[in-house]
């Protein structure tokens, strides 16, 4: 294919503002699915993707437009995925950006606009759903020019629902997008933007072909990683695998390695031909890191190698989930898990519990700590339980956040990033009703309940994107809790100084009423080292006996006794201390938001 | 080991009351004047279906209730005269039914102990308890029955009342206690689910069930102090007596695990590892009695094991040591050990009876009897 009839594009947004519909349209509209196959959206294979509104695994699809081919690249809608986005974005040369007539900009569209730019590239500003009653399509056409930079009148106003518009859309693709660059006839490198396990066929790489070409039977080499294997196929979607005999410079598709493990094949990573290897591999790879971790527990331990097969398997198809094994005193055998973010880790969660109908207890999230050791190395501590309680100093992880919301609610918004340590960066009003907050906040503490606070302190209006900016010095404590003296591993946690006595008294009262009471006074203590800062006492029983037992009552009373027995079995002993299990899952579990 | 014909202790069930008590879980039945009769016919043809049974001496028999004393007086005369007599029988009376009458008809029916339910001397507790009676009956009707010569005579009382404040309790065992009473019965209110009170109060007695948590204790200090033994979790006897033996022959046959045969509406029988209760339906009762066949029943049974479990557990309610020889499976020697260095448990040796063994029983401390419900449940394995 010649590069000058080659396009490559994304199609950025908001979520909901319209992005899957728009792909479908152009579906349709290119005759790449008839009208009797077109199942809305889709380019959304999975059934979670569907309800949750998100794509998470990235296709690329190619069609055909006056002559031209175009190569839509999917991206990833959410920040936890940047990474992903960014090699998608960097598999293009322009990107459509879509916002909502009625909604005007927003967090996610920031962030992706940003991203875009930094890849340098072309974009298409388009204002969507302007079918809406409720649509300024104006208002949104200035917003997107104040962002991207241009002129309202460049920024095309389609309703990819009805299908107006959309046409002068693909014509703006081709002729704003510049084509594709590269040399056909240098060695092979191709940019791996994306990954897929077939249970059949192994790793599918989705591929951008930079420099060369490549073709089926053909040993290949990813750069990076050093991983070897010969290309199966090489083809492309339309929208469902075709096979083509090679991918040539410029061309978007897919490489099927035969690998049997995603983690082999990273997202970044160049493909080159063995037989004329490349010299250099193409820029950007970066080994990504989870940041948010988290403890998973099957409620009930039978469930543990059930949960073990569930981790493997989703692992095969996500690289960046991470997980070992993890035993708590309180709960028992489970898995640390490592994400890239929150929405990462509910995706996690969701498909463990769906997909394969597990039970699952979920343990308040934490950062990844860098953490100096008396030892004078630096090491990474994903378990507050496993921070050293002699250390010279700890970093933490900080995020760079966007926060968009309707002028009035700026103060709620600052009193909020300001209780949570966050550091103004700057704000810049993106209409005279919507200003745009930017700021640095601690990931720690945006894991728990940032985003349920942002949304109850501005009603509903505020979105809100970050990315991760990197380590930080903090001035950080671990916070132990002890049953009767007893400490308890899983109730750990590293909180900012300021933070240790509130956050240890409000999970010592907490416990004191989830705790049955004993035989004997239990002290219920949080603590930095040695030093108590919150103290509460379960106080002993002192009766408990039925009165009346007569001839009537034994087999009532044996029952009782039996399901006290039974209950006693299901506690967790802390010391001499008998403790529910529903006590640790009271005060540990993700669900429940009175934890603050 | 039992077996057929061996049952030395009969209750017997009259489901027949004035008015039903809010806190009340038993088989009652209020307001069939006119099945009195017939319910005392059914009773005794039951007792003919079960007699084989019975062993030929019976050691104890227990009428209990609903309110015994409310049947009408000539059929509570026919049915007392046609029970087999035993050593020991007792009556449930309340006191608004015991006339001079009433006392002289147990008395010459070969009863020799009246339980008397009290519940309470405030008479705004009784109010919360819908009792019909008032303090002055419950004084009148033990006098009447000390007039007729009843030399055992045992209380209910109740706290943990709604509203019930510890000088109320105080005054209740003093007002008891004024009467010098065989026996005693103390329960703590109970609101169990699906009662007409559970309903009413069940909020309350949450509340305040933290303050009524020491009026157990209160009751047990109070009444041992008065030279009462403090004989099961809820009973207590009259040591002065010389040698009489004042605690209920016939409870304690529960509590050491003795087979029992019940009679009567919703009755509750254990017979050589099987229990059953009777159906607690009236009319079901009558006419399959009344067609000479046995009442529908709903049985239950014991295995050994389960057995010893509940030998265990009603035995841990008495304050005499339970002989742990033949129950190595069920205590949890572990949990016994704990107990014991919490002062909950002991074993105590027991006296040699086999050369060689070690023989030894386990008691509650007090602490631990105040505690018993846990403790059981702690011990056994």
């Amino acid at each position: 294919m010649d590069l000058a009839k080659i396009r490559n594009f994304s199609i950025i947004a908001h979520i909901d503002h319209g992005k899957s519909t728009l792909a479908d349209r152009v579906l349709e509209l290119t005759k790449t699915v008839s009208g009797r196959e077109m199942r809305a959206q889709v380019l959304d294979t999975m059934e979670l993707e569907r309800e949750r509104g998100i794509t998470i695994k990235a296709q690329a699809v190619r069609v055909t437009w006056k002559g031209h081919e175009l190569n839509l690249i999917d991206t990833p809608g959410h920040v936890d995925f940047t990474y992903e986005v960014s090699r998608s974005l960097q598999a293009c040369e322009g990107a459509v950006l879509v916002v909502d007539a009625a909604q005007g900009v927003e967090a996610q569209t920031v962030a992706n606009a940003y991203l875009a730019i930094e890849n340098d590239l072309e974009i298409v500003p388009v204002v969507n759903k302007i079918d809406l009653p409720q649509a300024d399509p104006n208002e949104a056409a200035k917003e997107i020019a104040e962002l991207v930079g241009g002129e309202p009148d460049d920024v095309l106003h389609i309703s990819a629902k009805t299908g107006e518009g959309v046409a002068a859309v693909l014509d703006a693709i081709v002729e704003r997008i510049p084509a594709p660059t590269g040399d056909p006839a240098a060695p092979a490198r191709a940019l791996v933007f994306d990954s897929s396990y077939d249970q059949y066929r192994g790793v599918v790489a989705f591929v951008r072909v930079v420099d060369g070409s490549f073709a089926a039977r053909e040993p290949v080499r990813a750069m990076a990683q050093g991983t070897r294997f010969e290309a199966e196929e090489v083809g492309f979607f339309a929208p469902t695998m075709r096979a083509a005999e090679t991918l040539g410079a410029g061309e978007v598709g897919y490489v099927i390695t035969g690998l049997k493990d995603v983690s082999r094949l990273r997202v970044g990573d160049t493909l080159t031909s063995e037989r004329r290897p490349a010299s250099e591999p193409l820029p950007g790879y970066k080994d990504v890191k989870p940041m948010v971790f988290s403890g998973l527990f099957p409620t009930d331990s039978d469930d543990y190698p059930a949960l073990r097969d569930a981790l493997e398997r989703l692992k095969l198809n996500d690289a960046a989930l991470f997980y070992e094994p993890e035993t708590s005193q309180a709960l028992g055998f489970g898995f640390r898990c490592g994400f890239l973010g929150l929405l990462h880790m509910e995706i996690v969660r969701e498909r463990l519990e769906r997909e394969f109908d597990l039970d699952l207890l979920v343990t308040a999230p934490n950062v990844a700590y860098r953490v100096l050791e008396r030892s004078a190395d630096w090491v990474e501590v994903h378990n507050p339980a496993e921070m050293p309680r002699e250390l010279d100093a700890v970093e933490e992880p900080y995020v760079r956040a966007s926060i968009i919301v309707p002028k009035e609610y700026v103060g709620p918004v600052m009193e909020l990033n300001n209780d949570r340590r966050g550091r103004f960066d700057h704000m810049e009003y993106l209409s005279p009703e919507r200003v745009l907050l930017a700021y640095e906040l601690p990931l720690a503490e945006i894991v728990l309940d940032y985003y349920d606070q942002l949304k109850s302190r501005t009603r509903g209006y505020a979105s809100f994107d970050y990315d991760v900016a990197g380590f930080r010095p903090g001035d950080l404590v671990r916070v132990d809790v002890l049953i009767a003296d007893e400490p308890v591993d899983a109730l750990s946690m590293i909180v900012h100084r300021d933070a240790a006595y509130p956050r240890g008294r409000a999970l010592v009262e907490r416990l004191r009423a989830e705790i049955p009471r004993q035989y004997f006074d239990v002290a219920v203590q949080a603590a930095i080292g040695s030093r108590v800062i919150a103290r509460e006492t379960v106080k002993a029983k002192r009766k408990d006996v039925l009165a009346k037992c007569y001839g009537g009552d034994i087999t009532r009373k044996r029952k009782l006794l039996e399901k006290q027995k039974a209950g006693k079995r299901r506690m967790k002993q802390v010391g001499a201390v008998e403790v529910p299990q529903e006590a640790f899952l009271a005060v540990l579990n993700l669900d429940d938001g009175s934890r603050r | 080991m039992t077996g057929p014909g061996s049952v030395r202790h009969l209750y017997v069930h009259l489901p027949f009351c004035a008015s039903r008590c809010g806190y009340c879980d038993f088989v009652t039945v209020v307001g069939r004047g006119g099945q009195h009769a017939a319910y005392v016919r059914a009773l005794l043809a039951e007792l003919e279906l079960e007699r084989q049974t019975l062993a030929p001496e019976l050691e104890t028999v227990f009428l209990g209730g609903g309110t015994p004393t409310f049947t009408e007086a000539g059929q509570l005369e026919r049915l007392l005269a046609a029970l087999p007599p035993a050593v020991e029988v007792t009556v449930e009376a309340n006191p608004e039914t015991v006339t001079p009458g009433l006392a002289a008809l147990l008395r010459r029916n070969g009863v020799d102990r009246v339980s008397l339910g009290a519940q309470t001397f405030r008479p705004e507790l009784l109010r919360v308890l819908d009792r019909v009676a008032g303090p002055d009956d419950v004084r009148l009707a033990f006098y009447h029955l000390r007039d007729a010569g009843f030399d055992n005579i045992s209380l209910d009382l109740i706290y943990g009342i709604p509203g019930q404040e510890p000088a109320d309790l105080d005054a209740d065992m003093k007002e008891a206690l004024a009467l010098r009473p065989e026996h005693l019965s103390c329960y703590e209110l109970e609101a169990k689910a699906g009662t007409r009170f559970a309903h009413a109060h069940g909020d309350e007695l949450r509340r305040q069930a933290e303050a009524m948590e020491s009026y157990f204790e209160r009751v047990v200090e109070t009444l041992v102090g008065a030279g009462y033994r403090w004989y099961e979790t809820a009973n207590f006897a009259r040591m002065d007596a010389g040698d009489r033996d004042l605690r209920s022959r016939h409870n304690l046959a529960y509590w050491r695990g003795r087979d029992y045969l019940g009679l009567g509406v919703g009755a509750v029988s254990t017979v050589d590892g099987r229990r059953w209760r009777t159906t607690p339906r009236l009319a079901l009762y009558l006419a399959a009695l009344g067609a000479g066949r046995r009442p529908p029943r709903e049985l239950e049974l014991l295995p050994e094991a389960v057995r010893r479990a509940e030998r265990v557990m009603l035995g841990l309610r008495l304050d005499e040591p339970l002989p742990l020889a033949g129950f190595a499976g069920e205590v949890d020697a572990a949990a016994l050990g704990r107990l014991e260095r919490l002062g909950l448990a002991r074993t105590v040796p027991l006296a040699d009876r086999d050369a060689g063994r070690r023989a030894a029983a386990l008691a509650l401390t007090r602490k631990g009897r105040l505690l018993g419900d846990a403790v059981t449940a702690d011990l056994l394995a």
